[in-house]
């Protein structure tokens, strides 16, 4: 099996993640283009367990969903406090802290 | 059908780790059946009962750790090849515990706010509403803060003790994922806070995403998640070193953010000063702690073999750490802030132990950063207790200018905080200067010397902004309405005598820690 495709795909879906978090101003997407990274993740994971001919990768990649779900958990319970307080989740907006 | 074969897990040597972690749970269910009455102190009672007790299972685990043989560390690898528990682990699993404890006493300080803790009354209750103003005028308190710091620490225990990939992963999100949250519940300057705990969760959880990327590349490289296997892969050269390479980037990219690293540093000062001052004693002590043991033993163990191609970025991270961190200290007015700036040209510090790598006679780099850690961290928590104790109507007064003339009205917090500064600065006759001096002399003999020069060159820069603290609290004159200093109670007390006690024994009497970083040895593969 030649695992480049999914590799490059793979490659491509971590850098759009990253690139949403950089750029992308309301907290909930920044936190989506995580989800994103993560998920990425999991395609190389199983793409590498593919290549070797084992079951770890996969089973990692079990791990990582699991632990982006109560990711989700703590994140957006942080963000709707704030959206509370502020009316805003734009990530520009909260800036109290500087300097 | 293949038969099943149960996996073996050494319950007695990971005992330390399964108390904290099952009095977190234990935690959760008395705070759904305890009345609100009375909760706060069974929590206390309980928590520190358990840090206690899984204290003393350490020391208990520690005595009975062999010999390896064929090799020069002492210890077993437990639960199927998931978790190492050797003299690194186990010396700093007892560190760990001891910081955890004062931290949970500062944690359970009630009378410095007049009744309640530093925690928000009701976090759902939004800031500046009548629901707020009721939550505070019952007395309601998150006693939850409990079991949260116990689950962080059960994942600060495990975080470096970790040997494969994936049980670091998982390690370092069930250390993270309370963090976060305990950042947000700061009762006083709430919006404040919960940007704090916004700016650290979601930077976090960029940096778990590199981490875990970078577990998935190494993976692919040696096709295995245990240390010991990408160590015998590295060695053998078997997969693309560009899949090595990128691998072990990204993973250093997320430990870095952890260890507060330059230039993956840029939520430190922010979260610091947002986040409930207990809870920044917590995390500058126990955060850095168990970040920076993953590090080594991930650098050391995995990857010791392509030590040629880790060790220039390294340096260039280190040196970037303590300039960034010691010079722009330089320019800070608020304590929290400039106390989380010296957070960071610390690391840079013990980066410069990390670089020298060096593995031979005497004190290897390994020990020395573990001695160091532990010096460290009393002073630390030491100095946010201080921070706690100095108050304005609406809470903690952490402008410097407020702080001037404190050497006059209240000649004893100054002078327990100045002694910190001088520990910070790493003045002889306190822990900073033993532990500066291990970890320097380490580098040295590992070659990385340029670095060292450099590190003492901060090192001035630093002292600069320290002793600026205590210029400014003993020779000038008090604020007019200056900050009163509130008496805290027996908790706060005794964890402040505690890191006094032990950044001066540290100093002058560093021999017993020293031989225990020693006896550490090195990581078990």
């Amino acid at each position: 099996m030649d695992a480049t495709p999914f590799l490059t795909l793979s490659a491509l879906l971590f850098t759009i993640g990253a690139v949403g978090v950089l750029v992308r101003r309301n907290a909930i997407v920044v936190f989506m283009c995580v989800e994103l990274m993560l998920n990425a993740t999991n395609l190389a994971l199983v793409t590498f367990a593919r290549v070797h001919g084992q079951l770890d990768g996969q089973v990692a990649a079990f791990f990582v969903m699991v632990v982006a779900a109560a990711e989700v958990v703590v994140g957006l319970a942080i963000i709707v406090s704030i959206f509370r307080a502020r009316r805003s989740i734009s990530v520009d907006d909260a800036s109290l802290l500087k300097y | 059908m293949n038969e099943f074969i149960a996996p073996t897990v050494e319950y007695a040597e990971l005992s330390p780790l399964l108390i904290v972690l099952g009095a977190a749970v234990v935690g959760v269910t008395l705070e759904a059946f305890l009345p609100r009455r009375g909760r706060h102190r069974i929590q206390v009672v309980f928590t520190l009962v358990a840090l206690v007790a899984a204290l003393l299972a350490t020391g208990w685990v520690a005595a009975g750790l062999d010999e390896v043989e064929g090799a020069s560390g002492r210890g077993l690898i437990a639960a199927e090849g998931a978790i190492a528990v050797d003299g690194p682990s186990v010396f700093m699993w007892g560190v760990l515990l001891v910081f955890s404890i004062i931290s949970v006493m500062l944690f359970a300080e009630r009378r410095i706010e007049g009744g309640v803790s530093a925690f928000a009354g009701q976090a759902a209750a939004l800031p500046g509403t009548e629901a707020e103003r009721e939550a505070s005028r019952q007395g309601i308190e998150h006693t939850e803060v409990f079991p949260l710091v116990l689950f962080a620490i059960g994942g600060m225990l495990l975080f470096p003790a970790s040997n494969d990939l994936l049980t670091m992963f998982i390690a370092l999100e069930v250390l993270s994922l309370p963090l976060y949250l305990l950042c947000g519940l700061a009762r006083r300057r709430r919006l404040i806070s919960q940007e704090a705990a916004m700016k650290y969760f979601l930077l976090g959880a960029f940096s778990s995403a590199f981490f875990v990327y970078g577990i998935a590349l190494v993976y692919g490289y040696a096709g295995s998640f245990t240390l010991a296997d990408i160590h015998a892969a590295v060695d053998n050269n078997t997969g693309s070193t560009n899949l090595l390479l990128a691998g072990m980037g990204l993973i250093a990219v997320g430990l870095l953010f952890k260890v507060s690293a330059a230039p993956f540093h840029a939520w430190t000062p922010d979260v610091y000063q947002g986040a409930p001052t207990p809870v920044t004693g917590f995390m500058a002590a126990c955060t850095k702690l168990a970040a920076f043991g993953a590090l080594l033993r991930v650098f050391y163990v995995a990857f010791g073999g392509a030590q040629w191609d880790w060790r220039p970025m390294i340096w260039v991270v280190a040196a970037l750490t303590m300039a960034i961190g010691a010079v722009v200290a330089l320019t800070q007015s608020d304590i929290k802030r400039m106390l989380a700036y010296s957070s960071i040209a610390h690391a840079g510090f013990l980066l410069v132990g990390f670089a020298g790598a060096y593995g031979g006679d005497g004190i290897t780099s390994l020990q020395s950063v573990l001695f160091y850690l532990a010096a460290y961290g009393f002073s630390t928590i030491g100095a946010f207790a201080v921070v706690m104790l100095v108050r304005d109507p609406g809470g903690e007064a952490t402008h410097l200018s407020r702080w001037a003339g404190l050497g006059k009205t209240s000649p004893l917090v100054a002078g327990v905080f100045a002694f910190f500064m001088l520990a910070f600065a790493g003045i002889p006759l306190t822990s900073g200067f033993t532990s500066k001096w291990t970890v320097f002399s380490a580098a040295w003999a590992g070659g990385a010397w340029p670095l060292v020069l450099l590190a003492v060159g901060m090192s001035a820069v630093a002292a600069y902004f320290y002793v600026r603290v205590i210029v400014l609290m003993f020779f000038s004159d008090p604020v007019v309405d200056g900050p009163t200093v509130s008496v805290p109670s027996l908790f706060t007390s005794s964890a402040l005598v505690v890191a006094v006690v032990a950044t001066v024994v540290l100093g002058i009497l560093p021999g017993p820690v020293l031989d225990l970083a020693q006896q550490a040895g090195a990581f078990v593969r």
